[in-house]
């Protein structure tokens, strides 16, 4: 059988799941473009992996973290950062 | 440790709650960068021993190359821009699981695997959608024989090498490079036989592979940070990539394994005669002037031909005028879920006017006049009663319920499914023939002059 702590991540992963589906079948077709770019950027969430990585011993291990640190730096930053830029210009007169 | 992970979930949660009305989307976007500032720095104070001097160089390069795309990019390009951040999402998620998998202390194989498939094959499918949307690549399917047989063939092969690494035959190093290796082609070999006019799906699904794999490594680091934002992610993909087929009547699987657009729908071969109407701007003019309700229908060709402004200026000028104006968008109108609101919005069309399917349709019935700027499919009525089309069953823009309806094209050349528009031929239709931005800058010359 599985033991605790992957029954532990495992029942985050399910939870998370269902609110996902919840809170994000209520966005509007008008905004699903700042959606996916603002997910994106929530996806960019690797870069703590990737910091944890860095952290590391052993070469190799080190520098493929620090890959990952970029890309998804580039995915914070890009994706916060073009989201709020569409997102100012939706406006209602 | 784990507490500020939470608390960065919850923001994420918030941010994508606010982002259910324009109003408040804004704040929403930006608690969710709060909530990643929370993860960052709860995990560079909490770690031991870090590298800080390479990690601020990696901050500085990312955040850097992030900035320059999110504030240098056309509204036009966003498409090719979320692909590639999907694989750069992807990309990062699969590094982070090979560096874990090459570090001690060892690390569960199986999920190193999953991880490393999932994150290289968006990475490489990625930048093939990236390089069809952008240019760099045909944007037809490209199609040889014996395909899918390869991609299946790849897919089997990680299978079985997954099944023998307990087997003993091949060491666990050799067998993650051959993985490694194949997801790299799997992602190509997916992603290139699928034609441009089906790229809102395959981003959207790579969107979603992109949660997955920051799901998957987040199991690997036992991170409930990753796992909660990559099942949100997941699950937001998975939503767009169903919308986007049921805009287009098409099943996933048709969609990845169809290649649609090569096989130009040869229909039954006896093009029926229409009798098409081609009238000036200024007779246009004249039926919009006598109409009180008008609905722009919108598609891609007008962000092709620039000409949303003046667009936008026509139908502020009818609206000085009394008259009811709104637009209807179809969900498959621009290149990714929700383009076109953001090309309109761009020239500063108020929200509230644009409407989404559900909401326009009804409102044909008593519209005097549909004007329908490059958009041809999803106006085509054939969708709802001809059998033997190609795009039979595909929601519509009801336009040719309205009193008269107007179109503005190039020329009578078919749209992307390549197949004749019946609606041209309508008895209360009429083509107006030029560049849409030309024709447009001529139409508010007239309605202000009438």
């Amino acid at each position: 059988m599985l033991d605790p702590g992957t029954i532990n991540l495992l029942t985050i992963f399910i939870l998370a799941i269902f609110v996902g589906n919840e809170v994000i079948s209520k966005v509007p077709p008008t905004l699903h473009t700042p959606l996916m770019s603002g997910s994106n950027a929530i996806s960019g969430i690797a870069v703590v992996g990737a910091i944890l990585a860095i952290q590391t011993e052993g070469t190799l291990g080190t520098y493929l973290g620090l890959a990952a640190l970029i890309f998804a730096t580039i995915n914070v930053v890009g994706g916060f950062l073009v989201t709020d830029r569409m997102l100012r210009m939706f406006k209602k007169k | 440790m784990n507490l500020f992970y939470l608390i960065a979930a919850v923001c994420f949660i918030i941010g994508l709650k606010r982002l259910s009305h324009p109003k408040t989307a804004r704040s929403g976007n930006f608690i969710a960068a709060i909530g990643m500032l929370v993860a960052i720095a709860a995990t560079l104070f909490s770690s031991g021993k870090l590298d800080l001097e390479l990690i601020v160089i990696g901050f500085i390069i990312g955040g850097s190359i992030g900035a320059l795309f999110a504030t240098r990019i056309q509204m036009t390009e966003m498409p090719q821009m979320v692909a590639i951040f999907n694989g750069f999402g992807g990309g990062a998620s699969a590094l982070v699981a090979s560096s874990t998998f090459l570090t001690p202390p060892e690390s569960n194989f199986l999920i190193v695997c999953i991880s490393v498939l999932i994150g290289t094959l968006t990475f490489s499918g990625s930048f093939i959608a990236f390089g069809k949307l952008q240019g760099f690549i045909s944007g037809k399917p490209i199609v040889f024989k014996g395909q899918q047989f390869l991609n299946a063939l790849a897919f089997s092969a990680i299978i079985i090498l997954l099944s023998i690494n307990n087997l003993g035959i091949l060491d666990s190093q050799s067998i993650f490079y051959a993985i490694l290796a194949l997801s790299f082609f799997l992602g190509i070999g997916l992603v290139i036989p699928i034609g441009g006019a089906d790229m809102p799906v395959v981003i959207s699904l790579l969107n979603s592979y992109s949660g997955i794999a920051a799901t998957a490594t987040g199991f690997l680091i036992g991170n409930n940070g990753l796992i909660i934002s990559g099942s949100l992610v997941g699950a937001s993909g998975l939503i767009l990539t169903n919308i986007m087929c049921k805009g287009m009547n098409r099943s996933l699987a048709n969609v990845i394994f169809g290649a649609v657009g090569l096989e130009v729908a040869s229909g039954d071969g006896s093009q029926k005669e229409m009798n098409i109407k081609s009238y000036s701007t200024t007779e246009a003019a004249m039926i919009m002037d006598a109409a009180e309700k008008i609905i722009i229908v919108p598609g891609y060709g007008l962000a092709v031909a620039k000409a949303q402004h003046v667009a936008r200026e026509v139908a502020d000028t009818l609206e000085a005028q009394g008259k009811k104006v709104l637009y209807g968008i179809h969900p498959v109108a621009g290149r990714m879920p929700g383009h076109m609101n953001v090309l309109l919005a761009e020239a500063d069309v108020s929200y509230d006017l644009l409407k989404d399917l559900d909401e326009i349709n009804p409102e044909f019935e008593d519209c005097d006049v549909a004007l329908i700027l490059g958009a041809n499919d999803v106006v085509n009525p054939a969708a709802r009663h001809d059998q033997s089309s190609p795009i039979y069953g595909m929601p519509i823009l009801d336009v040719d319920k309205s009193r008269t309806v107007i179109i503005n094209k190039r020329s009578m050349n078919p749209g992307f499914a390549g197949i004749q528009n019946e609606l041209f031929g309508y008895d209360n239709s009429i083509m107006v023939f030029g560049d849409a931005k030309d024709m447009l800058n001529d139409l508010l010359k007239e309605i202000k002059e009438l």
